[in-house]
Order: C-alpha cells, then sequence, then structure tokens
C-alpha cells in the first residue's frame, strides 16, 4: 500500500489545489509545499521499510488492472527504483520552494502551476516503482501531459513552440514504444494468458528478430526521453523555455525515466537485442558526451548551456549502462541520482540569476560576485559538481562509469575522457565570465540569495557533499539490483587484466 | 392452392427496432395533432422515452442472448435480420449516442429560447420570411422524428443480415439525414450546401453499392450473407464477379465511414450540419457504417479475406496519413473535428484489417466496438463543446467555430476548456483517457492479424494526430484571448449532463477500462 499511497499523495494535493480559491495563491503554495513534505516523508519512510540486505523488488501490490490485455496495477521497488523516487520527491519540495517567487504569465495562476508540478510528481513515483510494462507505459506517457502545459502555459520566452516540440518528440517515441508494448501482448497472449508483469515478460520466448523490433520500439522512446543524441534537439529548447523548477522537473526526474527505463526494460527484458545494438548505443553515447560538451561550451544562454551539459551527462549515463559490467551499470545509476541534484541546484541558481537580471545571456553579466556572494559561492559548488570536482557526489559516479566502461570498451571511454577537460571549461568559462571580472553597472542591483532561497537549495548541495564523501549507503541500495539486473541479462563482468610486465632477465656479459 | 405461408418473425428479439419505429411513428403523428406551442416539448419526450425505451430493451435483449437456442445469437425475421452479440451491443450503444445527441437537439437556452434548427425551413436564407419564422418563435419539431427513423436505420444497418436489408437500412438511415444536415439556425447557405454535397455524394454511393449488390447476387445466386459466404466457400465460378462486388460494396460502406479515397463529404458537412447533427452524426453513422462492414466482410466475404484485406489495409493507411495531415491545415473547429473523424475511421480499418478472432484474446470485432463507443461518446462530448463556444451577442451570437476566436479559453472557462481538452486527449490516444485503450485494442488485433507494419504506420499517424490536437490545447490554454474572447453560452441542464457525462466516461473507460472491455469481448462474434 504504502507505494499507493505514495504515488497518490501529491496526485490528492493537485486536486486539492483545484478547490483553493483562486485569489488566494499564498495558501496554495502552502497546500502544494504540505503535499510534496508529506510525500518526502513517505519516501523515508519507504527507505526505512526497504530490507536493503534482501534486495529484489519489494513492498510489492499487485492487482489485475485490464483482464483483457493481462494488464496488472503492480508496483514494487528495486533498489534501483528506490533511489529514483528518493530523488523525486526530494527535488519536488526543493522546485517548490524555489518556484515561490516565479513571475507566471499574465493570466496564469500559482494553483495550476503546482498543481500541474504534484501531478508530475505522482506519475513519476509510479513510473519508477511500475512491475507492468504496460502500467509503466501508461504513466510514462501521462507524464508529458503535465509538463507540456508547464512548458506551455507558465514558460517563457517561446514557450509554444517548445511545450509542441517536446510533445511531439516524446509522443513519437512514446508511439513506437506502443507498437512495442503491443507486441508484447500478442506474444504472451498466445497461449491464451497475456500478461505485461515484468515477472512474466523476462521469461516470455521472443524470437531473434522480433525481439530486435521490440528493443527498438522501447528504445526509441527511451533514447529521446534520455535524451541520446541525434535525438536531444528538443530539450535545450524546452528547457530554454520552461521556468527553473519544470526545468529541474523535466531534466532531473523525467529525463531519467529514459535512462532508468534502459536498464529496467530495454536491457531487463531483450537482453540478445540489447547486446546486438550495443556498438551503436555505445557510439551514440560517446557522441553525446563529446558534442553535448562542446555545444555547451559554445552556448550564450544560461538555461541552454546547462541543458547541454545534461545532455553530455546522459551520454556518460547510458554509456555505463551499455557497458553492461557491474561497476560501470552502478555508477550510471548512481550518476542518475547525482545528476539530478547537480542539474537541480544549476538550474535553480541559474533561474534566480536570470529573474534578477532580467536575461539570461552570459554576456549581460559579469561581476556578480561583489554584490552577491553566497550565491556565487553555491553556483561554484553546483559548477564543479556538474564538472565532477574529487569530492563531490558525481565525480564518484562519473569515475565508476568510467573505470567499468574501460574494462570492456577501452576505446569508449578514452574518447570520453575528453569530456572532463571539456567540462572544466564550459563550467569555469561561464563562471568566469558571470561572476568575475568587473561589476557591470545593470549588474549592480542582483540581490544576494535570501534565507527561502538558501533553504530551498541547501539539501542539494548538503546531499552532493555528503555522497560526495560516503557514497557508499546510497551504492549499497543500487548494487544488489544493479547486479541482480546484470545477472539476468548474462553479461558477466570481463576477467581482470593485469599487465604482463616482460621479467626482468639478470645481465650478463659483463665480465 | 397452397397457403401463403407466414413469416416467422421473433418479436421478442427484435423488439428495440419496434420500438423505435413506433416512436418514430408516434413522433411523425404527434407532428400533425399537437397544437405548435407544444409541439416542440412534446416531441423532445416521445424521443426520450423511445430512446430510453429502446436502450433498455436492447440491454435486455442482450443479457438473454444466452439463451437462445443455437448460442449467442440468432437469424430471425426469415433471414432479414442477424440478431447477435455485436449486433445487439451496437444497438445499445446507438441508444446511447442518441439520448446524448437528443439532449443537444432539445437543448433550447443557446439562441434564446429556440432551438439550434432553422424556424422555417422553406425561407430562404436572409429573406423576410427568415426573419417573421424567428420573431414568431418558429420551430421544426420534425427533427425529433427524422433523427429517430434514422436511428432505425443505423440499428437495422449494424444486424441487416441479407444485402437488400443492408441496402433499405442504408437508405432509412441517409434520407432523414440528409434533411436534418440542412436545417442549422445559423450560417443556413452553408447547411443547405452540406445537406445537398451530402445528398448527391451519397446517392451516388448507393448507386455503387446497389451495383456491388446486384454483383454478390449474381455470383452466389442469394442475398443472404450465408448464401455468399457458401458460395465464396464453394469457390464458386466467376471470381472477378466477386472481387467486383466485394469492391463496389466496399465503395458504398467506406463512404458512409468516412474513409479515404469517399471521405471528401465529411469535413463539409461535418462544418454545415447543425452542430447536434453533426454529433449524432459522427458517432453513429460512423458505429453503424463500421458493424456493418465488419458483418458484410467477415460474415459473406469471410473466405476471400486474402483477397479484401489488402485493400482494407490500404485504405486504411491512406486514410489515417490523409486524415492526420490534412486536419493540421484547418481553421474551422468542425472541419478538424471532421477531418479527425477521418483519421479514426482509418485507425477503426486498421483494427478491421487485422480481422482477428481467437478464444481468450481480444478480436477485430471487440476492439473496435470498444473503439467506437468511447470515440462516439468523445465525439458528442467535443461538439457539445462546440455549441456553447460562441461569438458575443454583437457580433451576432452564432457559434464561433473558427480555430483562432478560441484563444485563450482555458482563462475564460477552464472548466469546459478542460473538458475539450480531455476529449482531444482521448482522441490522440493519450493513456488514463479511453481513446488510448481504444487505439491499444485495434492495433492490438491488427498485429494478431499478422501486419505489424501496419501497426508501425497507425501510431506514427497518430503522432500526426497528436500535433493538431496538442495544438488547439495550445490554443485554449498557452494563448492569449483575441480582444474579449469568445463568450461562453450559459446552457441548461441538458448540454450540461452531456458534457458532464461524455467527460466521466472518457476518464473512467482510461482508469478502468476493464468491465467494459470484457463486455465488448463477451459480444463475441457475429452470427452465420
Amino acid at each position: 500500500m504504502i507505494l499507493t499511497l505514495l504515488m497518490v499523495t501529491p496526485l490528492v494535493g493537485a486536486l486539492v489545489l483545484g478547490v483553493v480559491p483562486r485569489a488566494n495563491e499564498r495558501l496554495a503554495k502552502i497546500v502544494a509545499a504540505s503535499f510534496s513534505l508529506a510525500t518526502l516523508a513517505g519516501s523515508l519512510a519507504l527507505l526505512a521499510r526497504y530490507d536493503i540486505s534482501e534486495g529484489g523488488y519489494q513492498l510489492v501490490e499487485k492487482h489485475l488492472w485490464v483482464k483483457s490485455f493481462g494488464v496488472y496495477y503492480a508496483l514494487g521497488v528495486d533498489g534501483i527504483g528506490l533511489t529514483l523516487i528518493l530523488l523525486t520527491t526530494v527535488l519536488t519540495p526543493i522546485v517548490l520552494l524555489a518556484a515561490w517567487d516565479d513571475r507566471l504569465p499574465e493570466g496564469q495562476k500559482f494553483h495550476g502551476y503546482l498543481a500541474w508540478m504534484l501531478g508530475l510528481e505522482g506519475l513519476a513515483i509510479g513510473v519508477f516503482s511500475a512491475m507492468d510494462a504496460a502500467l509503466f507505459y501508461a504513466l510514462f506517457e501521462a507524464t508529458l501531459i503535465p509538463i507540456f502545459f508547464l512548458i506551455g502555459a507558465y514558460g517563457t520566452g517561446p514557450r509554444t513552440y517548445a511545450a509542441v516540440k517536446f510533445l511531439i518528440y516524446n509522443l513519437v517515441g512514446g508511439l513506437l514504444m506502443l507498437a512495442s508494448i503491443i507486441g508484447l501482448y500478442f506474444l504472451s497472449s498466445r497461449d491464451g494468458s497475456a500478461s505485461f508483469l515484468i515477472s512474466d515478460l523476462v521469461g516470455l520466448e521472443i524470437g531473434a528478430g522480433a525481439e530486435k523490433l521490440l528493443f527498438l520500439g522501447f528504445m526509441a522512446a527511451f533514447a529521446i526521453k534520455a535524451p541520446l543524441f541525434p535525438f536531444h534537439t528538443w530539450l535545450p529548447d524546452a528547457a530554454a523555455s520552461a521556468t527553473p523548477s519544470t526545468a529541474v522537473l523535466m531534466v532531473s526526474v523525467i529525463d531519467k525515466i529514459g535512462t532508468f527505463g534502459m536498464l529496467r526494460w530495454g536491457l531487463g527484458l531483450f537482453p540478445g537485442a540489447a547486446e546486438w545494438a550495443t556498438p551503436v548505443v555505445i557510439t551514440l553515447a560517446v557522441i553525446s558526451v563529446v558534442y553535448g560538451a562542446l555545444l555547451a561550451i559554445g552556448q550564450d544562454d544560461l538555461r541552454r548551456l546547462i541543458a547541454f551539459t545534461s545532455v553530455s551527462h546522459f551520454g556518460f549515463i547510458i554509456l555505463g549502462l551499455f557497458a553492461m559490467t557491474s561497476t560501470s551499470t552502478a555508477g550510471a545509476t548512481f550518476y542518475m541520482f547525482n545528476h539530478g541534484l547537480s542539474t537541480a541546484a544549476l538550474f535553480l541558481i541559474a533561474g534566480i540569476l536570470i529573474a534578477r537580471r532580467g536575461s539570461a545571456s552570459i554576456g549581460d553579466f559579469s561581476g556578480v560576485q561583489k554584490v552577491a556572494p553566497v550565491l556565487t559561492g553555491l553556483f561554484l559548488i553546483a559548477g564543479l559538481s556538474s564538472l565532477s570536482l574529487p569530492g563531490l557526489a558525481p565525480f564518484v559516479s562519473e569515475f565508476m562509469v568510467m573505470a567499468g566502461t574501460y574494462t570492456r570498451y577501452p576505446a569508449a571511454a578514452i574518447v570520453s575522457v575528453s569530456a572532463i577537460v571539456l567540462a572544466a571549461l564550459y563550467i569555469l568559462v561561464m563562471f568566469q565570465r558571470t561572476m568575475t571580472g568587473p561589476l557591470r553597472e545593470d549588474n549592480a542591483g542582483i540581490r544576494d540569495l535570501n534565507p527561502l532561497e538558501m533553504a530551498s537549495l541547501a539539501p542539494a548541495i548538503v546531499l552532493m557533499v555528503g555522497l560526495g564523501f560516503f557514497p557508499q549507503p546510497l551504492l549499497n541500495v543500487i548494487n544488489p539490483a544493479v547486479d541482480a539486473t546484470l545477472t539476468r541479462i548474462g553479461v558477466g563482468d570481463p576477467p581482470p587484466e593485469t599487465p604482463h610486465f616482460p621479467a626482468p632477465q639478470a645481465e650478463e656479459g659483463h665480465g | 392452392m397452397t397457403p401463403i405461408q407466414a413469416p416467422v418473425v421473433e418479436y421478442a428479439l427484435i423488439a428495440p427496432l419496434l420500438i423505435v419505429s413506433a416512436g418514430a411513428v408516434i413522433g411523425t403523428l404527434v407532428e400533425a395533432f399537437v397544437s405548435r406551442q407544444r409541439r416542440f416539448g412534446v416531441q423532445a419526450v416521445v424521443a426520450f422515452v423511445t430512446v430510453l425505451a429502446t436502450l433498455a430493451d436492447s440491454v435486455y435483449v442482450y443479457v438473454h442472448l444466452d439463451r437462445l437456442p443455437g448460442g449467442r445469437g440468432q437469424i430471425s425475421t426469415e433471414g432479414a435480420l442477424a440478431v447477435d452479440g455485436p449486433g445487439v451491443l451496437t444497438w445499445a450503444m446507438l441508444s446511447v449516442f442518441a439520448l446524448l445527441s437528443f439532449a443537444l437537439f432539445a437543448e433550447r437556452r443557446l439562441e434564446g429560447g429556440l432551438s439550434a434548427f432553422t424556424g422555417r425551413a422553406a425561407d430562404a436564407p436572409g429573406s423576410p420570411g427568415e426573419a417573421e419564422a424567428r420573431t414568431a418563435g418558429l420551430e421544426h419539431a420534425e427533427i425529433f422524428p427524422l433523427a429517430m427513423f434514422a436511428l432505425l436505420g443505423m440499428m437495422v444497418f449494424a444486424t441487416a443480415n441479407d444485402l437488400l436489408t443492408l441496402f433499405v437500412a442504408l437508405e432509412v438511415l441517409s434520407l432523414p439525414l440528409y434533411v436534418i444536415c440542412g436545417l442549422a439556425r445559423r450560417r443556413r447557405l452553408l447547411s443547405q450546401e452540406a445537406a445537398l454535397k451530402y445528398f448527391l455524394l451519397g446517392a451516388f454511393s448507393s448507386a455503387f453499392f446497389a451495383y456491388g449488390i446486384a454483383l454478390a447476387y449474381g455470383y452466389a445466386g442469394g442475398v443472404l450473407l450465408a448464401d455468399i459466404d457458401r458460395a465464396v466457400a464453394a469457390n464458386a465460378e466467376g471470381r472477378p464477379l466477386l472481387l467486383a462486388a466485394v469492391g463496389l460494396m466496399s465503395v458504398g460502406l467506406l463512404f458512409k465511414i468516412g474513409a479515404v479515397p469517399f471521405h471528401a463529404w465529411t469535413p463539409d458537412v461535418y462544418q454545415g450540419a447543425p452542430t447536434p447533427v453533426t454529433a449524432f452524426m459522427a458517432a453513429g453513422t460512423k458505429a453503424a457504417a463500421v458493424v456493418a462492414l465488419m458483418r458484410v466482410l467477415f460474415v459473406a466475404f469471410g473466405g476471400a479475406s486474402l483477397d479484401w484485406r489488402p485493400l482494407i489495409l490500404a485504405v486504411s493507411v491512406v486514410t489515417m496519413l490523409l486524415g492526420s495531415l490534412v486536419a493540421i491545415a484547418q481553421t474551422d473547429v468542425k472541419r478538424m473535428l471532421g477531418y479527425s473523424s477521418v483519421a479514426h475511421a482509418g485507425f477503426l480499418l486498421v483494427g478491421i484489417a487485422g480481422a482477428f478472432a481467437a478464444a481468450g484474446r481480444i478480436s477485430s470485432v471487440s476492439a473496435v466496438l470498444f473503439y467506437l463507443a468511447v470515440y462516439g461518446v468523445a465525439s458528442i462530448g467535443a461538439f457539445a463543446v462546440v455549441t456553447l463556444v460562441r461569438d458575443s451577442s454583437g457580433q451576432g451570437g452564432g457559434e464561433a467555430n473558427y480555430l483562432a476566436r478560441w484563444a485563450g479559453l482555458g482563462q475564460k472557462a477552464p472548466i469546459l476548456a478542460g473538458a475539450f481538452a480531455l476529449f482531444l486527449l482521448s482522441f490522440a490516444g493519450i493513456p488514463l483517457t479511453s481513446g488510448f485503450i481504444g487505439k491499444m485494442a485495434v492495433f492490438s488485433t491488427a498485429l494478431s492479424g499478422g501486419f505489424w507494419p501496419l501497426v508501425v504506420v497507425a501510431v506514427l499517424a497518430s503522432a500526426v494526430a497528436a500535433y493538431f490536437y496538442a495544438r488547439v490545447i495550445v490554443l485554449m490554454f498557452f494563448t492569449e484571448p483575441v480582444g474579449e474572447g469568445p463568450d461562453i453560452a450559459v446552457p441548461s441542464l441538458l448540454t450540461t449532463v452531456v458534457i458532464g457525462a461524455a467527460a466521466i466516461v472518457t476518464l473512467g473507460l482510461g482508469l478502468v477500462p476493464g468491465p467494459a472491455l470484457e463486455f465488448a469481448q463477451h459480444a463475441g462474434l457475429f452470427v452465420r
């Protein structure tokens, strides 16, 4: 029941916002924040009830939902799902607090804005805990609608264009996945007992050709969602037109469904096809890593820059997943969590900067550190975590991805390492141009962070530093689930290679 | 001299048809004998009572189908009608559509106490007579009996078991519709043009259909669907005759469904007809014609499915793509919904092309029935919303069908716009709405029938369709109103209930589709 409760709490919050008087925006914000905090508390209870030493799917609920299709309302979490649920429930209160002073387009109210965010949180929790492919699909597609409205109705700039582009890109991917879902129904219904439960699908006999087609359908949805080069072009537009809070929810939480889906559904259900596709996916992931970083360097819009850094980071995550070693896959899963935190911090601080300055262009900033030292400091920490500085959480995960990938695909790992240098470049150059240097006159009015903003950012910063030094607690949750997935896929780690040096020979001849 | 044998008529089985015809006849008499002031109200009551009784009796017959000696379904009235699970379920579905649409017919608050139909159809548009009829408060109450005759035609169409009954039903359903399409109170020229266009093209397609019947008779030597099935199974002489018969009959049926290339009437008629009539046609005609098409193809020509399945497949691909693509360019909300209806005809044909039936799995018939039900209800709901979005009284107060006028509706009337958005999302097949389950069901039968590339084309066409639905949502919610924006008419309880019920069904069948889907599956197959 706890998972259903966790999923329903924010959804109920969204409905409650509908009856809050339209004039009272403050009450709406308080209601939304309370529901998100209640969800956070619920997720901590979930963590407490999850038996880490036992691993596997736990707290399972299963009810027949659509009998004709064999669709179950089946929820359950393993370590991977749990990690991402925690990411969702931690980030949602943060973004709700960060949205407190957002300026909405004329005619729009906070009620709807916050309700869509809460709705998105509820759907995301459902997606991360669905154990039935059709249920997963339904919730996965349903998340499009809240984001569509969040960008289109409450965003800035060319928001309509960005919202429609987001919707169509993701819908095309999702519909191709629907074709695969229907394919699964066809295969599992042949003997008269259709089922979409992951436990039944794993044992399904699929011909090699069909497996590839089905895998491609799933991957289309996930590669667009994640986003993987060359399907990433919707992300910068969407991120630049969204409010900071929306951008965080979209990039940090919802895009994770793509990588999460690759691991649980793509690799989990179609291991043969996944191996078949690995060369292509690894190549695209490496391109994403490098190309995303290169494009980030060239951006002038803060939000687009952060969006492109995410393209690069998602490349790392996908690289780690498809290298299919226990280290790289665990690292990729950990990376999903860390990227969520660091990107959230970056987007939110950038959002504050943009709101205060009235421009998102890097060229319009200079010397902000003189007037807003706290903001500058936190921006630096968030930036450094994005470039994976040792001591901050993303470093651990990026290192695990690289180390794990190297054992199987050394070339891919070597090329990707270049992105670490590029990351230093895009983060530090951005920092230098905006924060250091002489204070521009029109920047003098930028106020430093107020207590509310600090409070909303603090949890993310604390977690990044904390997990940077003590990653083990979270890795203990992740590792068993990753190992279980890899065992099911049947790919072991390559045997360790120790370099052979020629044994030193006794010198002779010197008489 | 041998005595003439009285035909055997299973009155209990076909009672729903008898009730509708009785209601229609009573309506005609009401027209003659009730005073003008009270006529509209009396007609509405007669129509509601009739439709409710039909619905109740259809359900009764459906529930008792199991008790029939020959299993679920029976050929009745000397072979003219096939009373079986899918047929009776269609009767019930059509009654529900009629109930909802008649509520829109009876709505009189939107036009200041008058219905959406012209006061005196004989007056030329813009003539002094028209103004006179308006001041006198004249109304055409015949729309109710006419619509009931159309309903009768639809119900017979869905259960006709021989080609002649099929043809008669086609005409009974079409002729009243031709008339009521031309009765709009506003934009009468457009309405009359629509009626004429519908009539001419409809007559043309009926001719094709009749020619197809003649050829089928020539091939099989009988008009019963079972006769044709036997001839096909026996591989009788004259294959070209068979192919021509299938082709020509399909033309007639595909015309009624609005499939490309026989769709040209759809946008014009949807736009010109009075909106309540459009709602009735969009839901009812499509449902009846699709079921009739399935019955003809599956029962009569089931043995020749290798011949017609490629045809249906090709038509479905063209229909989906053309309907979705052309809808993007529409600027009138009713035309947009018209092309959307064309696209949905394509999605329905995907399920028919699958022609799949197996125990324990979703069959084409039940998938298509489910799709028809959810599409019909959402359509009626959408057109009901269209009747409420109007120009301000200074601009005449008619329906604001021009899409650009819908800008900012979400801010002005969030609930109404929300309901419309829900219907559009259901059309687009977004999960957690009923349209998604419908799409999944029909696509799954196409795949089970062995056409996986068709499923891929269908999902891509769905993406295109989603684009133009999304555009309307963008317009309603993300765009500032132009000037004052449209007026939102305050409807009476009738329209409110229709929109509310349609929204509840659309969301409800999306969240809890299980029982309805099982119900559709329980309908089983056509009786032969």
